[in-house]
């Protein structure tokens, strides 16, 4: 039996009862490795040695004790790998210390054993800018698992990992969870400590869980959210149980529809329909839906793809080949040094944001481009915050197409930076969103996954967290 | 206002996704500047990047492409909009200043590239 494929709170119920050990949860995510990662690809590398000494050490007492969890390979656990899937840390590179977020699983109880793929530096929306290897779709191995969280979210998709966590830039949790079927929580910002998380964009990053069920998402960020005094941005704000209002529902609550996520251009007619057949069976369960419109979306996706390049240029300086990661030497100095490393060490994403980030923070142009950006992002998040004055939560589609085809317009970027227009404002106005799978789309032989996104205020998790397991109920009970 | 068509994709179908901002937005006035321009080669070299021919050129193309769509910000009225840096509601942290637990010498170097008498090496810096 392989347990992979049962949700973390199920496990615990069988663990407290002595139905089942760490050891065989742990030894069944490694036999689902050995049987399916060739063909998915979404780990870059796993454990089981370390892994099944410390299921034979876990404490059951604890929240997550014995659960085998999955990291992205951009969060730090001492000893381990963190290779961001970037040739410029593959190899030796291994973390000398925890992130804030591995130092709770642990304490939790959870064993950490494997790194999952991403985009390079987490920059991307298909896992095809990883340097080091393709993940696939486990819906269709043909298409991309989304990103840049695509090892984490395919792995649970696959059975081969109970959860996950992923970082979410400008959807990066939320659109592969929503292109593989899983589910997908971005915390608000500040909720969730950074420290140990290899800096992107820092205004806009945030770690969160992909599981297979919303409890899943509840149990896992009561474990990493709360203040950290190694983040001076993670806010020391009181985290609730987010299990505890999870069956509520959504009779009388007001669920604001964005009409501009349901433009007629962009949008695959095949997921307006799975969406709006949702948005009827809140209102049938009593939700009351109501008109909202958000007409900064349109300039979103040019605000963000101004501030995360030139937060990201600041960002991967620190690659300098100095201090870790691999050095290209030819001799002629400290300069060609670095200029060598850092042309071996990115990929081809990594250095067009490297270049349009310098560029728009360079003298002359950070007036016209940076400034305005940051001023286009209080517009922004004002919408949100009078949207919020009118309706608990937002509800709409998660990514505007299906899950497309590896290597699809491979030549030209700006395709797949559009695709982020209904998840990249959450990030630029730092409030939460969640992914649950709505339904799927059959096309060309393959039953491919459709998200539904909930969006919710700056730290109202237990908000978006009951709407998503409102709407697990009303799906599953057909 | 003239539209800004962005080439997309349903499914490999192409479609054309104007975002140009809607002249019913509340601050959209007319552009206020020209067609951006930029060095690739120029701007790699302040990023301390070396890039091939054939890499300069792509990128030439596509960081233009890419700039031409970002410049939409350039029709949005923003006189007196606070700019906003971060998200969250935190303005200053301040701690006790008392020492803590770092990482050891032999953990700092274990990554680096090349170490000597228990520091980094690089290779020579300032031309004698």
């Amino acid at each position: 039996m392989n347990l992979a494929t049962t949700s973390i709170a199920t496990l615990r119920r069988m663990l407290l009862a002595g139905e089942t050990t760490p050891r065989e949860i742990v030894e069944s995510v490694g036999t689902a490795i050995s049987a399916q990662n060739e063909t998915i690809g979404g780990y870059l590398s796993s454990d089981f040695e370390k892994a099944l000494v410390d299921a034979e050490a876990a404490d059951l007492a604890r929240p997550l004790g014995g659960i085998p969890i999955a990291l992205k390979d951009n969060i730090n656990v001492e000893d381990h790998p963190c290779s961001c899937a970037s040739r410029f840390l593959e190899g030796g590179y291994l973390s000398p210390y925890d992130a804030t977020v591995s130092t709770r699983l642990k304490e939790a109880g959870a064993v950490l054993y494997g790194r999952t793929n991403l985009d390079e530096f987490a920059m991307g929306s298909s896992t095809e800018n990883s340097a080091l290897q393709q993940t696939r779709n486990p819906h269709a191995h043909d298409r991309i698992p989304g990103g840049s969280s695509g090892g984490s979210a395919a792995v649970v998709a696959a059975d081969m990992a109970v959860a996950a966590l992923g970082s979410d830039t400008g959807g990066s949790i939320r659109q592969p969870a929503s292109h593989c079927g899983v589910v997908g929580l971005k915390p608000s910002y500040g909720r969730v400590s950074r420290y140990g998380l290899v800096a992107f964009a820092s205004s806009l990053d945030q770690i969160g869980p992909l599981t297979r069920t919303v409890e899943d998402s509840a149990l896992l960020l009561r474990v990493i959210a709360g203040g950290d005094k190694r983040d001076s941005t993670c806010l020391d704000a009181e985290v609730p149980d987010y299990t505890a209002g999870l069956q509520r529902g959504v009779s009388g609550m007001k669920l604001g529809v964005p009409r501009e996520y349901f433009a007629d251009e962009g949008l695959d007619p095949a997921v307006r329909a799975r969406i709006e057949e949702a948005l009827g069976k809140f209102e049938a369960e009593g939700a009351e839906l109501v008109d909202i419109s958000l007409p900064s979306t349109s300039f979103a996706v040019a605000t963000y793809y101004i501030l995360a390049p030139a937060e990201a240029s600041s960002n991967l300086s620190r690659y300098d080949g100095v201090r870790y990661g691999n050095r290209v030497d030819n001799g002629e100095g400290v300069i060609a040094m670095y200029r060598g490393s850092r042309a071996r060490g990115f990929g081809p994403e990594v250095k067009r944001r490297i270049i349009l980030g310098t560029y728009v923070l360079s003298s002359g142009y950070s007036g016209k481009y940076y400034l305005r950006a940051q001023k286009a992002r209080t517009l922004i998040q004002q919408e949100y915050q009078q949207a919020f004055q009118r309706v608990d939560a937002l509800v709409g589609p998660v990514s505007p197409t299906l899950p497309r085809r590896i290597g699809e317009f491979a030549d030209n970027p700006l395709q797949d930076y559009l695709a982020d227009i209904y998840t990249i404002s959450a990030n630029l106005a730092g409030i939460c969103g969640l992914s649950v799978p709505c339904g799927t789309v059959e096309r060309e032989g393959s039953a491919l996954p459709v998200g539904l996104q909930i969006l919710g205020p700056h730290l109202a998790e237990d908000v978006i967290l009951r709407v998503g397991r409102a709407w697990e109920i009303i799906r599953d009970e057909e | 206002m003239p539209g800004f068509p962005v080439p997309g994709s349903i499914n490999g179908e192409l479609y054309t996704l104007n975002l140009e901002l809607s002249p019913e937005h509340p601050r959209v006035s007319e552009r206020q500047s020209a067609a951006p321009e930029i060095d690739v080669g120029y701007v790699a070299g302040l990023a301390r990047l070396d890039l091939t021919e054939e890499e300069t050129a792509q990128f030439q193309k596509q960081l233009s492409e890419i700039l031409a769509f970002v410049d939409t910000l350039s029709s949005l009225e923003v006189e007196g909009v606070e700019p906003t840096a971060h998200p969250a509601p935190i303005l200053d942290c301040f701690r006790e200043d008392e020492t803590d637990k770092s990482l050891t010498r032999e953990q700092f170097l274990r990554n680096a590239p090349d170490t000597a008498l228990d520091q980094v090496r690089v290779p020579k810096v300032v031309d004698s």
